[in-house]
């Protein structure tokens, strides 16, 4: 039998290990690209101030990489530490896109970080230029395997379940890569980083300003934040992944949970602002809302209609009593009876086979499930609305916020009176928080959204964990969160002492506490 | 797709794991040692950022072979993966503490003035090196000892045995195989990349742990071979098929270690490689050459891998409860077009990936000296 503290434990780790991950993997995807340009004007240029500004953010890149690379390799192990039924399950498929992105990207950009903070004496500008700009690469071509591999997850496309071997296996790698939702998550992840490392530069920079240090280095700082902020937050809200909503059955589920949909809707669905999802009743109540805006969003027509969850729970009954024929036959072929009748059979249902596995947590046989069961499944096979409705609207706000903080920041560069908008530079500096708030939600409502599954359709996520004992799990939950909470106080120190510390940090005698001034 | 035939593929797979874990052992080899070394070698705070500064701008890189060594294990042997890594889940937590505590060590450590602040990131840089290298030894011999583990008819596995049945004498003894191994390899690094007096202090301890690995991996052959209980597949469906680890049979005795090289009498040439490669290191490092030592320390480590590998061969996962569920390259590998796609991605991709590494390494020759200063 499942032992859900077991599953919930494990499930607890795994999420707050990732949101961990998750607060230094963005202002490195940012932060690299941001490098990158400071170090292109200077090669250009030769102005050496833009060199300074490249070394002095790369230390700040520094303090967050080492993070970000000791907090990934938990979440790498943790699928065969805590989730070895899930690694047995689809390792065939899910493994793949992680070996390639260690091979192709991760070596890149780990390689060359190195020769970035000790190669500026060996080598030429230029050659160091594109060092910087291989790691910018590196990171994000990183992200588009990662997201690749999570995509999959949402909607496994390109496998199919093979039962010699009890799990699902591959047919076709380009499938796995083109798929749809991976691509829609890559541009609004990666272009969510950029706005993480511009807001980071922005609104450290602004911090310089408002104390009137430095101004020759905030200002530059400042302006390629704002233009290359405010190109990557127009990119995060135009190509949001809303769109990757309407792929995929699970995908809809999540789209309707956000939106407290729970009757289906006729086309164009109008978008509620806010309001209450109560999940008890199955309503959301004082919900406020737009005609035919979330049908135009989501939808990108007039005519399509977005399924309401009630209508989603009764879809899914019909398919949980297909996965039980689905798990039947199954039976009769892992007891050695593979007649083609069989065979057959089973491939008419196999696509039903996940649905079948959702029983497991109230039945073990699955084919004995009482209508009772069934029942209870099938409710328990979308997501909490609330939750996803919230820290929707939470991402939603961050970033339509982060929108009027650049484009007033851009505003003000072009027309190079910033220095006496104090109201803006302290908007930037108090506003440093936004990006991480926005991804960290937007990170919950992708995984959260998912749920019951840890592979959409395929893979419930309780059935994937190991059979490990439940001490154990408290055990790393407990040192991992101690562990972590030092690092991030630890982490949260260095980053502030040196991001007041200015430029200074880099030792040139040329900024602000050195005795010179700019 | 179908390059070549599934059985090929699987043995292929074999070799490339080995490689990505040789890959893995050699540089990242000498990065943990150079850390666990860290503050036996290093007495003064300038000596200590000496030798955190001559790993400085490679071991990320080095790291990365074990990244990518757990992503290949995970796409090509998910069986594998998971039943090691789930039964090791102690065990991994600690390596995975200690490996977390490493990036920050390095990178934090020297970003403030303070003593205790360094100390500590000092003791901590230890643990992120002596953990790792110790409780990869321990794992190695588990492998070949064998792990409680067995699979119900839905290929869930169920473990038998804790973190402490882990600890048995012989995986102890595989712990300090690994750990004079790589201590060795860290302090011919430091012999090469460090200034005098590091340099010297580097080479007296390599004589040290060049000795204990001779004395440690001689014994650890003798105990595998002839005291320890080995693996033998009985029957099983063909090599060809795509079939669950529940359908062969499997007996385990005394000796069945020494059947493959009772087959195949070259397979001799990896435990002499790695004896006869620490005895030229030693040599070597004596003679001042470090970089000629290191790298047949390199060879050395790679000998112990093909030792452990070929002894086990077709084993990659033994279980001592239940022999017959044991996982071998031929029922844990992935599907024929997962291997197949993953052989054209590594085909392609690790050519590059081991040309970059060379430049960043020749770039970064010579002895670290204070201007290259990061940490």
């Amino acid at each position: 039998m499942i032992d859900e503290t077991l599953v919930n434990l494990s499930r607890l780790q795994f999420g707050l290990t990732a949101l961990y991950h998750f607060l230094f993997v963005p202002l490195t995807l940012g932060l690299a690209f941001v490098m990158a340009i400071m170090e292109s004007v200077y090669v250009m240029t030769g102005k050496i101030i833009y060199k300074d500004m490249t070394r002095f953010w790369g230390k700040l890149f520094a303090i967050n990489f080492a993070m970000g690379v000791a907090t990934g390799i938990t979440l790498e192990f943790q699928f065969g530490t805590n989730w070895a039924y899930y690694a047995h399950y689809v390792g065939d498929i899910f493994g793949v896109p992680l070996a390639i992105e260690g091979l192709m990207a991760f070596f890149l950009e780990s390689t060359l970080v190195g020769l970035f903070f000790f190669g500026w004496d060996r080598l030429s500008k230029v050659q160091h230029l594109a060092i910087t700009w291989l790691i910018a690469l590196g990171a994000n071509l990183s992200a588009l395997w990662i997201l690749i591999a999570n995509a999959w997850m949402q909607y496994p496309v390109g496998t199919h379940f093979n039962y010699d071997t009890m799990r699902m296996e591959l047919s076709s790698l380009s499938e796995v890569f083109f798929n749809p939702v991976a691509q829609v998550k890559f541009v609004h992840t990666v272009a969510a980083g950029y706005v993480t490392g511009t807001m980071f530069v922005l609104g450290i920079s602004a911090y310089y300003l408002l104390k009137g240090r430095d101004i020759a280095f905030a200002r530059r700082s400042f302006a390629v934040a704002a233009g290359f902020g405010l190109a990557s937050v127009l990119s995060v809200i135009v190509l949001g992944d809303a769109s990757g909503y309407t792929i995929g059955e699970v995908q809809k589920v999540k789209l309707a949970a956000i939106e407290g949909t729970w009757n289906t809707e006729e086309p164009p669905a109008s978008f509620t602002v806010v309001g209450w999802p109560n999940d008890e009743t199955q309503t959301t109540n004082y919900a406020i809302r737009i005609p035919y805006v979330l049908g135009i969003i989501a939808t990108r027509s007039f005519d399509t209609p977005i399924l309401g969850l009630k209508e989603l729970i009764s879809n899914n009954e019909k398919k949980i009593r297909k996965g039980i024929i689905a798990y039947q036959f199954l039976q009769k072929l892992k007891n050695g009876n593979t007649s083609d009748s069989v065979k057959q059979q089973f491939a008419a249902v196999k696509d039903f086979l996940g649905y079948g596995l959702l029983l497991k947590r109230y039945t073990p046989n699955v084919i004995d499930a009482t209508e009772e069961q069934i029942h209870q499944a099938a409710e328990n096979s979308i997501p909490k609305s609330w939750p996803l409705f919230w820290s929707f609207r939470i991402m939603v706000g961050a970033g339509f916020l982060m929108l009027f903080i650049f484009a007033a920041a851009f505003y003000y560069n072009a027309k190079r009176n910033v220095q006496n908008k104090r109201w803006l530079l302290k908007l930037a500096l108090f506003g440093i928080p936004l990006p991480w708030i926005a991804s960290e939600s937007g990170w919950f409502v992708a995984e959260y959204g998912r749920q019951p599954w840890s592979i959409a359709e395929t893979l419930p996520t309780f059935l994937g964990v190991s059979s490990i004992s439940v001490q154990e799990v408290w055990i790393s939950l407990g040192s991992l969160t101690l562990l972590y909470t030092i690092l991030l106080v630890v982490e949260l120190y260095l980053m502030f002492k040196y991001a007041k510390l200015g430029p200074s940090t880099l030792g040139t005698g040329r900024y602000h506490f050195e005795g010179a001034r700019t | 797709m179908t390059l070549f035939d599934y059985e090929t593929l699987k043995f292929i797979w074999l070799l490339f794991i080995g490689a990505l874990f040789i890959g893995f052992a050699i540089t990242g080899g000498f990065d943990l040692g150079v850390n666990a070394l860290l503050i036996f070698i290093g007495k003064k705070d300038l000596e200590r950022r000496l030798i955190l500064n001559s790993i400085g701008p490679t071991w990320e890189g080095n790291q990365v072979w074990l990244i990518t060594a757990g992503g290949a294990l995970f796409a090509a042997w998910p069986l594998m993966y998971a039943a090691a890594f789930s039964s090791f889940y102690l065990a991994l937590l600690l390596v995975l503490i200690a490996l977390i505590l490493r990036p920050p060590g390095l990178d934090y450590r020297s970003k403030l003035p303070s003593r205790a602040w360094r100390s500590t990131w000092d003791f901590c840089l230890f643990l992120s090196g002596f953990i790792p290298i110790f409780l990869f030894g321990v794992a190695f011999g588990n492998l070949l000892s064998g792990l409680g583990f067995h699979y119900d008819d839905t290929l869930h596995a169920h473990f038998t045995g804790g973190f402490f049945s882990l600890l048995n004498p012989f995986s102890l003894l595989t712990g300090m195989i690994s750990l004079s191994l790589l201590l060795l390899q860290g302090a011919l690094f430091l012999q090469l990349k460090t200034p005098a007096p590091l340099d010297t202090r580097a080479a007296k301890a390599a004589r040290v742990f060049g000795v204990l690995f001779i004395i440690s991996f001689s014994i650890g052959w003798y105990w595998a071979n002839y005291k320890l209980d080995g693996f033998q597949v009985i029957s099983m469906p063909g090599r060809n098929e795509s079939f669950s680890p529940l359908l062969k049979s499997v007996e385990k005795a005394q000796g069945f270690w020494l059947h493959n090289y009772q087959q195949y009498s070259w397979g001799y040439c990896a435990p002499a490689l790695a004896l006869v490669g620490t005895v030229c290191a030693l040599l070597f490092s004596a003679l001042l050459y470090p970089g000629i030592a290191l790298f047949c320390n390199s060879l050395a480590i790679s000998g112990v891998i093909i030792t452990t590998g070929f002894t086990l061969y077709p084993f990659i996962m033994p279980s001592s409860s239940v022999p017959s569920h044991s996982l071998t390259i031929w029922d844990a590998a992935s599907s024929q077009l997962t291997l197949s796609w993953m052989l054209i991605a590594t085909l392609v991709l690790l050519p590059i990936v081991l040309a970059y590494t060379v430049w960043v390494y020749r770039v970064m020759r010579g002895k670290v000296n204070e201007k290259d200063f990061l940490y």
